[in-house]
Formats: C-alpha cells, sequence, structure tokens
C-alpha cells in the first residue's frame, strides 16, 4: 500500500482535485472576507452550475471548456442579482439573519432541482474524459490536469481584480473597513453584490472543470462544498492563499484517506479535521485573529 | 502628592500591550486612589481604551501587572472582575438595543440578586440615581446620546462596582447635558465607588478629577494634580505638537 | 403566576381537541405538529433566547430517536427508560458541543457550520455504523401496550406530546423571568456588554444548549415510539434541522408560543400545498426555504412579533413616533 507507485498517483490526483476545491473554496472565502458571512447557498449554486453545464453540453453540444465563457458570465449575474435584490434587502443588514436567508435559498434551489431533475446522476461522455498524459513516471487524466491549470488561471485573474481594478481596491476596502468605505462613497451593496457574483462566478468555473469526470445530481453540490467549508476554515477565512493552498491539502488528505479507509469513512476524516481546526484554530493557517 | 498614607485601589505596573509590529501601551504605569477621582487623558490614539481593555479584562497584556485591592488580577476575563467589583463602560455605548432602559439595567442587578423582584428594585433605584426614572420602559435605541450614556452609566452601576471605569462617558453631550451629569459622577466618591476616568472634555477633567495621568503614544507622560499637568510643556507637546509649548510661551510674553 | 396563565389557557384547548375531533388524519397532524413544536421550542432556548443559530439541531433530534430505538431493540431497555435516556443523551450532546464550541469563543457564522458538521457527521455514522442498521435503518417491534409505550388510540399520544410541549412552554416562560433568561437575553443582544457585567457567557450558552439538546432530543425520542422506524435521513436529516429553525423563527423568535405558533403555521402550509399540487417530493422544503426568507424580509419578528407591530400601528394611529426633540431638557 506505501509504495511510491500507488502513493504518488493518489498524492498527485489529490493535489489536482484540490484545485477543483480550491476554486470552490476561493468563491467562499472571498465573500466571507467581504460579507462577513458564510455564504449557505455555496453548494446549491454548485448544484445548479453543474445542470447548467450539462444542459448546455446535452443540448447545445457547448464542450464543458468552452462552457466556462458562457456560464462565468451568467453565474456573476445571477450571483450578483441574487446578493442585490434577495439577500441584502432581506437581512436588513443583520449578519444571523443573512445566514439564514442564505440558508433558505440553499434549500429552496436544491429541492427545486431534486424536483426537476430527480435524484438520478447523470453524466455526459466527453472524447478526452479518459484520455492521460504521459508524465513518465505516472499518468495524468487530461481533465484533471486541464483543471489544475485553469484553476491558477482563475485565481491569478482574481488577483488581478483585486489589486489593480477600481472595483477590485473597493472590495478590498469594504473587506477591511465597511463603515470607512462607505463614508468615503463606496456603494456597499454594490460591491456586496459584485463579491457575491464572483464567488458564484468561481462555482461556475469550478463546475464545468468537473463535469468531464464527476457525475451530476442535486446533491452533489452540497457534498463538495462541505469540502469546501472544511477548506476556507483550514486556510483561513477570507484568505486567497489559505483557500487554495488549504484546498492542495485537503485534496491530498482525502486521496490518501480514501486509499486507506475507505469512501465513506474517509469523509468523515474530513469533518473531524473540519471541527479540529475550528476549535483548535479557528482563525485557520493563514487567516487573521478574529 | 497627597494621601500616600492609603493603599490604592488600582495599581496598573508597567503594563505594555503589542499588537504584532504595534506597541499600543508602552511600560505605563498609574495608580487610582480610593473613593477618588482620578483621569486619564491624552492626544487620540494614545492607547487610553486599550489600558482600559485591560484593566478590565478584555484583552491581556503583553506584559506588566494589574493589582486591585492588593490582588493581582492580570489576565482575569470580564466577567470575574465585574463579579469583583470593577465595572466599565464603553467609549461607543453597548446598549442592550431590543431591551427597554429597565430590563438593561436589570442585567447589571442580577449579579450580586438572583431574585427578579429584588433585582428589579435596585434596577429602579439606579434608573432613578442617573435620572432616567421617566423613561423605564423606553426601548434603549430609541435614546438620545445623553440618554444612552446615562444608561451605559446606569448598568455600570448596577452591578454594585467598587472601581468604575468611564470610558468617555461624557463625548458627545452638549454643555447643559455635560453639566447635569458632572454631579451624578462626583455623588458616586461618596457612594464608596472609585473612578477611573478617560476623558476629552477638560472642563470636567479640571471639576472633577484629583489626580490626573496623561498618556501619549502608550507613555505616561506626566501626572499630578489636574492644574499642575494642565502646565506641564510635555503635556502641552503632546497634543499640541512639537515647539507648541515654547511657541505658547513666547506669545505670552508678548 | 400571572405569566403562566396564557399556558394554561392553551393547553386546556389543545387538550380537548381529542375529545371532540376524533378523525385519526387530522389527529396525525396535530401530533406531527406538536412534535415539531417541541423540536422547536428546543432550537428556541438557543437561538431566540440566546441567539445562537444552530443549523444542525438534527443532532439532539436523531440522537434522541436513536437512543430509545436502540435501548429498546437491541438491549430490551423498557421503552420509557429508553425515552428517558434519550433525553439524557441530548442533554450530554448538547453540554459537549456547548463546552467545546463556546470555550473557543465560536460564534455567529462559525457556531451555525460546527452545528451543521456535526448533524452531518452523526448522519454519516449512522448510515454506516452497524448499531443502527446502518443503511437499512431501526425498526421498533409492534407491542401495543403502555408499558411498551405503543398505544392503540392517537388520543392517547396526542396527550402525551401536548404534556411534553406544556413542559416546554412552562420551562420557556420560566426561563424568561429568571436571572438565567435574562443573562441568556443579555448575551444575545450584545455579548461584550453582557461580560462587562458580570455574565459568564460561556458558561451561560453551554446550559442554554444543554437545555436546547434534551428539549429537541425529547422529539427524537418521541419520532421514534410514534413512528417505529429510524434511519439516518430521518433522525439526522436536513429537514428536521430546517424545521426546528423554522418553526421558532416563522412563529416569532424568542418568544415562548413561538414555536408552537410556527410549527402549526408551517404545517398547514405542507399540507396545504400538498392538497394542492398532490403528493410531490421536496415540495414542502421548497416552501420552507422560500417562506424562511420572506419571513426574514417582511416579518423578521414572525407572526408574535407581525401582531406586535400591527398593534402598536393601530395604538399610535398615524401619530409619529416620540421625536427625539421631547428629549432636549432632560437627557
Amino acid at each position: 500500500m506505501l509504495s511510491p507507485v500507488i502513493l504518488i498517483p493518489a498524492i498527485l490526483n489529490g493535489l489536482l482535485m484540490g484545485a477543483v476545491y480550491a476554486l470552490v473554496a476561493l468563491g467562499l472565502t472571498l465573500i466571507y472576507g467581504v460579507l462577513h458571512i458564510i455564504n449557505f447557498a455555496h453548494g446549491a449554486m454548485l448544484s445548479a452550475a453543474l445542470f447548467a453545464a450539462f444542459f448546455a453540453f446535452r443540448l447545445f453540444g457547448i464542450d464543458p471548456y468552452a462552457a466556462v465563457f458562457l456560464l462565468a458570465p451568467l453565474f456573476f449575474v445571477l450571483g450578483y442579482a441574487l446578493q442585490r435584490f434577495v439577500i441584502g434587502p432581506a437581512s436588513h443588514g443583520d449578519d444571523r439573519n443573512m445566514l439564514l436567508v442564505t440558508l433558505g435559498i440553499a434549500v429552496v434551489v436544491e429541492n427545486i432541482l431534486l424536483l426537476a431533475f430527480r435524484g438520478d446522476t447523470r453524466t455526459i461522455n466527453v472524447p478526452y474524459a479518459f484520455e492521460t498524459i504521459n508524465f513518465g513516471f505516472t499518468f495524468l487524466a487530461v481533465p484533471r490536469v486541464v483543471g489544475f491549470a485553469v484553476v491558477f488561471a482563475v485565481a491569478l485573474v482574481l488577483w488581478l481584480i483585486l489589486s489593480f481594478t477600481d472595483t477590485g481596491r473597493a472590495i478590498r476596502a469594504v473587506a477591511k473597513e465597511k463603515l470607512g468605505a462607505e463614508l468615503a462613497g463606496i456603494d456597499v451593496a454594490h460591491v456586496y453584490a459584485v463579491t457575491f457574483g464572483l464567488g458564484s462566478a468561481c462555482v461556475a468555473v469550478a463546475a464545468c472543470l468537473l463535469i468531464p469526470t464527476y457525475y451530476v445530481n442535486p446533491t452533489v453540490g452540497n457534498a463538495f462544498v462541505l469540502v469546501a467549508f472544511t477548506i476556507v476554515v483550514l486556510g483561513g477565512m477570507g484568505s486567497v492563499p489559505g483557500a487554495v493552498i488549504g484546498a492542495l491539502l485537503i485534496g491530498v488528505v482525502e486521496s490518501l484517506s480514501g486509499l486507506f479507509l475507505g469512501e465513506s469513512l474517509g469523509q468523515i476524516g474530513i469533518f473531524i479535521i473540519f471541527i479540529v481546526v475550528l476549535l483548535v484554530r479557528p482563525s485557520g493557517l493563514f487567516g487573521a485573529r478574529a | 502628592m497627597a494621601d500616600r498614607m492609603a493603599d490604592p485601589l488600582l495599581v496598573v505596573d508597567r503594563v505594555t500591550r503589542r499588537f504584532g509590529g504595534l506597541l499600543a501601551v508602552n511600560s505605563a504605569s498609574l495608580s487610582a486612589q480610593k473613593e477618588r477621582i482620578t483621569a486619564l487623558i491624552g492626544p487620540n490614539g494614545a492607547g487610553k481604551t486599550t489600558l482600559f481593555s485591560m484593566i478590565s479584562g478584555f484583552l491581556k497584556p503583553s506584559a506588566g501587572d494589574i493589582r486591585y485591592a492588593g490582588e493581582v488580577i492580570t489576565g482575569e476575563p470580564p466577567h470575574r472582575l465585574a463579579r469583583r467589583g470593577i465595572a466599565r463602560t464603553f467609549q461607543i455605548v453597548q446598549p442592550f438595543g431590543g431591551l427597554t432602559v429597565l430590563e438593561n439595567i436589570l442585567v447589571g442587578a442580577h449579579l450580586h440578586h438572583r431574585g427578579r423582584a429584588e433585582a428589579l428594585a435596585t434596577a429602579e433605584e439606579v434608573c432613578r440615581y442617573v435620572g432616567l426614572h421617566d423613561q423605564l420602559d423606553r426601548q434603549a435605541d430609541t435614546l438620545t446620546v445623553a440618554g444612552r450614556k446615562r444608561l451605559e452609566l446606569a448598568r455600570a452601576l448596577a452591578i454594585e462596582p467598587k472601581l468604575l471605569l468611564l470610558d468617555e462617558v461624557l463625548a458627545g453631550l452638549n454643555p447643559s447635558e455635560i453639566r447635569d451629569i458632572v454631579p451624578v459622577i462626583r455623588g458616586l466618591c461618596g457612594r464608596g465607588i472609585t473612578i477611573v476616568m478617560i476623558e476629552h472634555v477638560m472642563q470636567a477633567v479640571m471639576s472633577l478629577a484629583e489626580h490626573v495621568f496623561v498618556l501619549a503614544e502608550g507613555k505616561v507622560i506626566a501626572e499630578g494634580a489636574p492644574a499642575q499637568v494642565a502646565a506641564d510643556p510635555v503635556v502641552i507637546e503632546a497634543y499640541l505638537g512639537h515647539g507648541a509649548a515654547a511657541k505658547l510661551r513666547a506669545s505670552h510674553a508678548h | 403566576m400571572r405569566g403562566f396563565i396564557p399556558i394554561v389557557v392553551v393547553v386546556a384547548v389543545l387538550a380537548s381537541v381529542p375529545l371532540v375531533i376524533h378523525s385519526n388524519v387530522t389527529l396525525n397532524f396535530l401530533v406531527v405538529a406538536l412534535m415539531i413544536a417541541l423540536a422547536g421550542q428546543g432550537w428556541n432556548i438557543l437561538g431566540g433566547y440566546a441567539g445562537q443559530y444552530s443549523f444542525g439541531h438534527a443532532a439532539f433530534f436523531g440522537t434522541g430517536a436513536y437512543v430509545t430505538a436502540i435501548l429498546q431493540v437491541r438491549y430490551g431497555v423498557n421503552a420509557w427508560i429508553g425515552f428517558g435516556a434519550g433525553i439524557v443523551c441530548g442533554a450530554a450532546l448538547g453540554g459537549v458541543i456547548g463546552a467545546l464550541t463556546f470555550r473557543s469563543g465560536l460564534r455567529g457564522s462559525y457556531f451555525a457550520l460546527v452545528t451543521l458538521a456535526f448533524a452531518e457527521v452523526l448522519r454519516i455514522i449512522a448510515s454506516v455504523a452497524p448499531i443502527t442498521g446502518a443503511g437499512v435503518g431501526t425498526l421498533i417491534h409492534l407491542d401495543l401496550g403502555a408499558r411498551a409505550f405503543q398505544f392503540q388510540s392517537r388520543a392517547v399520544f396526542y396527550w402525551i406530546i401536548l404534556g411534553l410541549v406544556t413542559l416546554s412552554l412552562v420551562v420557556a416562560r420560566l426561563i424568561k423571568q429568571s436571572r438565567f433568561g435574562a443573562w441568556l437575553i443579555a448575551v444575545r443582544e450584545n455579548e461584550d456588554a453582557a461580560k462587562a457585567l458580570g455574565v459568564d457567557t460561556s458558561s451561560v450558552k453551554t446550559t442554554a444548549m444543554i437545555i436546547s439538546g434534551a428539549m429537541t432530543a425529547a422529539a427524537g425520542c418521541f419520532y421514534a415510539q410514534y413512528f417505529l422506524f429510524v434511519d439516518s435521513g430521518i433522525a439526522y436529516g436536513t429537514w428536521i434541522s430546517i424545521e426546528a429553525l423554522l418553526t421558532p423563527i416563522i412563529g416569532g423568535v424568542g418568544t415562548v408560543f413561538g414555536p408552537l405558533l410556527g410549527a402549526l403555521a408551517v404545517r398547514l402550509l405542507g399540507e396545504g400545498a400538498k392538497l394542492v399540487t398532490g403528493d410531490v417530493p421536496g415540495l414542502d422544503l421548497i416552501l420552507y426555504g422560500a417562506v424562511l426568507v420572506l419571513v426574514i424580509w417582511f416579518t423578521p419578528r414572525g407572526l408574535i412579533g407581525g401582531c406586535a407591530q400591527v398593534r402598536g400601528w393601530f395604538a399610535r394611529r398615524g401619530r409619529p413616533a416620540v421625536p427625539f426633540i421631547n428629549e432636549a431638557g432632560h437627557g
């Protein structure tokens, strides 16, 4: 079991999977960093995005990697509208209410998906789904490698946006000091909505990356998002590098524990890490102390 | 310095507090005599509220000790200190917004009175003392600034403290409101309460405080009677900037 | 004593229902509604009074249900003792989670997450552990008779759950007029200010969680006895976490009767939807989610709060609220 021939691919696969987790976690941590709430609707968003990518392929023949350019903007708009016109007004500025509202939305979206598509699992077939690239010492699946690359590209784009655009600066200002930003004339409701939109766009990209090799059903989003919660807490709420590093770590842990413990116990392992981190070091590896 | 005979109720002994690279409080020492009013003044950002937070248990000092009634209390949590008799008000008032004035004060009164009837009686008495008895049933977040300050004071008094830390309790009040509340504060010493107050309203400091400590950039730069401190060139520099003391002297000479 | 009169009146009215209504369908509906009300009152103690919103109250419900079921089925323990044991376990779980999370200073979002995680962990464990029957679940053998806590007549079940709900109402009322209650509410409104007034906030929150866990576990124990079947999705599923928080919020978070009112309203909504659209699975949850959002949006203080709002509006009858300038002379 411990031979490098098995371990190394497991670790590498863990890293590749971790990259996709990173994308989901990035969205979550961005939203937390700015709005200071955990978006409980994130999982439902992912499920919806997966279905969107699925139908883009099935009905219109759009390749998932091409669908990124369609779905990312679409989900940005959706996320923006959701925060601006539903979550924001409904919460009346109270954090606890915002939690409840995102929870409500999650329940509604998930169950609508369940209603419309039932619990059946669907998959798509793309020609490159099972192709592998030979790296010399091991073979790695093409979709996973592409996914890895795309995630870093997205992270880079996000970093560029946050560092060099006016909107990015506004987002960072609101994240640091909301009242001050408001007094400086920044439209906080707009910034919140843009952040939510960016988080949702990340989720849409993640869905496109997942769909060549993963199955689609209404509850998948939940499974992913609970892992994403763990990552965000491990890496530090609001920390972008934390989300990426935490995700890679968790990806590897999951891969290895799946190897040694089997599927379901592997899941519990993630939760235990989650609870332990929350209790021992809630600020995570890179987060600011609360 | 008068009254060295009695032991001070509160002794802050070379307390330091760091926030990452920032030295907010730098080996500050002060003391408060029993049943007297001691003032802590200084320019904005001097570290006064940080010091209060450490005395009241909300922050732990990075170094140094705090002694209350002879015992070391450094690092004890706020609720334990409250039970010992240390009360504080907050610079930015923190009412229990959704509760009425009476309910707010009741929470404090309950500390030493388990039964509701007893606690209510204590709360009402405190309410009367600070002058809020005609607003018992008003919701706390509908009060004016002056009302909220009185409520903040009332709540702190309800826990029957021996040491009261007032953090800018006069901020935001107009002159007539200040005139109304000063006697209330002064009267507290007669009830056996020792007061340490952070204040910017100099007229109040002059008339209320018997001993003043000046904090600037985390360090105690002067202490003494109010008039003494006000004339101290080091203090003037701290407030008005480098060379200000000399300028003032020069302009007085003309 | 005066505060208990509404409870007496309401309970008396509810208790007389089986004497007048004999329809099993209606009684069943009411039994389930009351059970949800009990679970919701548990949530209310922690969420409504102490302001700590748990998203995983299924953890307590499921523990109560499983402990009751497993003790009977695998260890032959008497049903009533099993019931009590389930409540005790729920309380203990509340103490454990509370001690762990509150001593670490977790609040708000983090607290919601941790409770969600605990519920999920328990669900996963229950779905694979042999002692719970794993995927198949645990079935309690039919054994009608008071000794086995199983009754032919639905009315008896109704009175039992009503008794438990009454107990929960009394506890809620007692807390509200006690020092503990004042401290809980202080913690909810402003935790730092509460600390400065001598409130040991983590201890107070943990105690609230113990009481909360016990109440919701009791609802779970009752479920097991009434339906005689428990599996991981029923015991620890999101459905009960959602209903436990939805009912107090709809009825009036932080009030004594909120969960009861909310439970009746929520269940009526669910049944009404079923009548209109047929037995579509998941439709009730969609409705619940939408109602949650709408209630928070438009009547955050729930039905009871909404009534108070309307009453206040009528009382003022369009007269503006007291303006600040009246305060000029006396602060």
